[in-house]
């Protein structure tokens, strides 16, 4: 355990290194996220009633995905993994006394939230004090905020296994940048990213709502605005668990098996 | 211009040298844009119009939009991956070569897995063109041909400038995104619906708005002056900033050492 902490420690000072693309990273998101709601209270103004939340809710989903931006998407791949695994740096990985498995996910870990912490504040803050109806609001009550957290956690957890999932797949493709991009594109897409689950027609709803993507940052998200709560917010976290559960396993395993095989190529 | 076909034609063959992963690329490519059309599509079908705009109405200024930026993005990536050329060294050499700097960077790379999204913008159009119920006189023909051309031209510009500023700070600057790739994203719908203080921003600033929303009322016959018609070109104006500032940071330019 201790051993983890200190990859997870490491990888984390490393990260908050980067503080001047943070700052270029936090003005981007502000303007991306102001973008993003003018786009949403555009349809709004057409028809409110066909809007599927309330326009507060959409207001804090917005702001919280930009502000938490790195943990919850999936394109922000740890690179140093794909190249351990081309470069044939693997070797010495396998030589460490640690389960890569467990080492790759603190890393992971590590780094997304390094980054969310040095973009989040300053957006939170701009977003809690601008004036007019984009502004951002707290939580219901303590209680939902207390979920959002707990969901916020297994959400990046769920993330991270996500991810686990495609490095491994790198021991037997090796080079594939162009699947990559699409199951971070679909992931992204299906996890709410794009649009919130509320818009999607319902029958598509109903059926993504069962799968991990549902269980990514669609539910801290939706929990934080007050989308979900009560009951609704139990199953959703119960969900999450059980994602983060099956995806770890799967993924443990696979690189058992994985590893087994791994050829190192040339000297 | 027959150098620029010899390079071509040398990227063309590099990039069909791994034809797995080319097409993985594309297809990548492809579903970038595509999960943006689906999701445009279930706000349409929920909303049915917005700001005025129908389905296909706002369709065609999105295909214009990809179609200009795809275009722009294929020929001009060699600005986007600028700083790379500039901290290996690959931009001093450039400057001995007794060619136009602008060319020879464009010639560095081109990347033809973005025309994955070309193939969508078609489809779109293809949809579009017959459901908007707009009568296809030439006129209009010819407004949407300025739309693409001189879009391409305008987001070639916001190549350019993103790389001139890497003249300054070596590294890129993520905060041109907003411009270059958020331009692409937002252009999703007619620059109009998020507002008047965006949209003039958009017209007189970084004129995206000139080439897809102002031609597109022209189009779909809500104006009917033929000044909406010509206002692409105005937005080529975009050109002598966008150049002028290269030039300031090429005077500027140290090179990075080795």
């Amino acid at each position: 355990m201790k051993a983890y902490l200190a990859v997870f420690r490491i990888r984390f000072a490393h990260t908050i290194q980067y503080r001047a693309a943070a700052l270029a990273g936090v003005v981007t998101q502000y303007a991306w996220g102001f973008m993003e709601l003018l786009m949403f209270s555009a349809f709004y103004r057409v028809n409110p009633e066909a809007f599927p939340m309330t326009f507060q809710q959409i207001v804090n989903y917005i702001w919280i995905q930009q502000a938490f931006l790195a943990l919850f998407m999936t394109w922000f791949w740890e690179n140093e993994i794909f190249e351990t695994i081309n470069t044939g740096a693997i070797a010495y990985e396998m030589a460490r006394p640690l389960d890569l498995y467990g080492r790759w996910f603190c890393q992971s870990v590590a780094t997304r939230t390094a980054r969310c912490l040095l973009r989040a504040l300053p957006i939170l803050l701009v977003a809690f004090i601008i004036p007019g109806p984009l502004r951002m609001t707290l939580p219901p009550d303590a209680g939902q905020f207390l979920l959002f957290l707990l969901s916020a956690v297994l959400s990046l957890g769920v993330v991270v296994a996500f991810s686990m999932l495609v490095y491994i797949s790198t021991f037997y493709t090796l080079s594939a940048v162009g699947m990559r991009v699409m199951a971070a594109v679909v992931v992204d897409f299906l996890a709410g990213g794009t649009v919130p689950l509320p818009f999607f027609p319902p029958a598509i709803r109903t059926v993504v709502e069962l799968t991990p993507f549902a269980a990514m940052q669609n539910m801290p998200l939706r929990i934080y605005s007050g989308n979900i709560a009560g009951t609704d917010a139990a199953l959703g976290i119960g969900l999450q668990l059980f994602w983060l559960a099956a995806l770890v396993f799967c993924g443990w395993r696979w690189m058992q098996k994985a590893l087994q095989k791994v050829i190192v190529q040339g000297g | 211009m027959k150098l620029y076909l010899k390079y071509l034609s040398i990227h063309v063959r590099s990039s069909m040298q791994y034809k797995v992963s080319f097409a993985l690329l594309t297809l990548g490519q492809f579903m970038v844009s595509f999960t943006a059309l689906l999701g445009l599509w279930f706000m349409m079908n929920r909303f049915h119009t917005v700001a005025g705009f129908a389905l296909p109405e706002v369709l065609i200024g999105f295909s214009v939009v990809l179609t200009a930026f795809s275009i722009a993005e294929t020929v001009a990536r060699a600005f986007d991956v600028f700083p790379v050329i500039i901290s290996n060294g690959e931009f001093d050499r450039m400057m001995m070569r007794p060619r136009g700097l602008i060319f020879q960077v464009l010639a560095a790379k081109m990347e033809f897995s973005r025309m994955g999204r070309l193939v969508q913008a078609a489809a779109m159009l293809a949809y579009a063109i017959p459901a908007s119920g707009i009568v296809w006189t030439p006129d209009k023909i010819l407004t949407l041909v300025l739309m693409i051309v001189c879009g391409a031209v305008v987001f070639g510009c916001l190549f350019l400038i993103y790389a001139a500023i890497t003249f300054f700070t070596i590294e890129g600057l993520e905060f041109m995104n907003v411009l270059t790739d958020g331009g692409r994203e937002f252009g999703r719908y007619p620059f109009a619906i998020y507002g008047r203080e965006v949209l003039k921003f958009l017209t007189y600033v970084v004129p995206l708005a000139l080439f897809q929303y102002y031609p597109l009322l022209y189009l779909i016959g809500r104006e009917t002056g033929k000044f909406y018609m010509f206002l692409p070109l105005v937005s080529l104006l975009f050109v002598f900033p966008a150049y002028g500032f290269w030039r300031i940071g090429l005077r500027n330019y140290k090179s990075t050492g080795s």
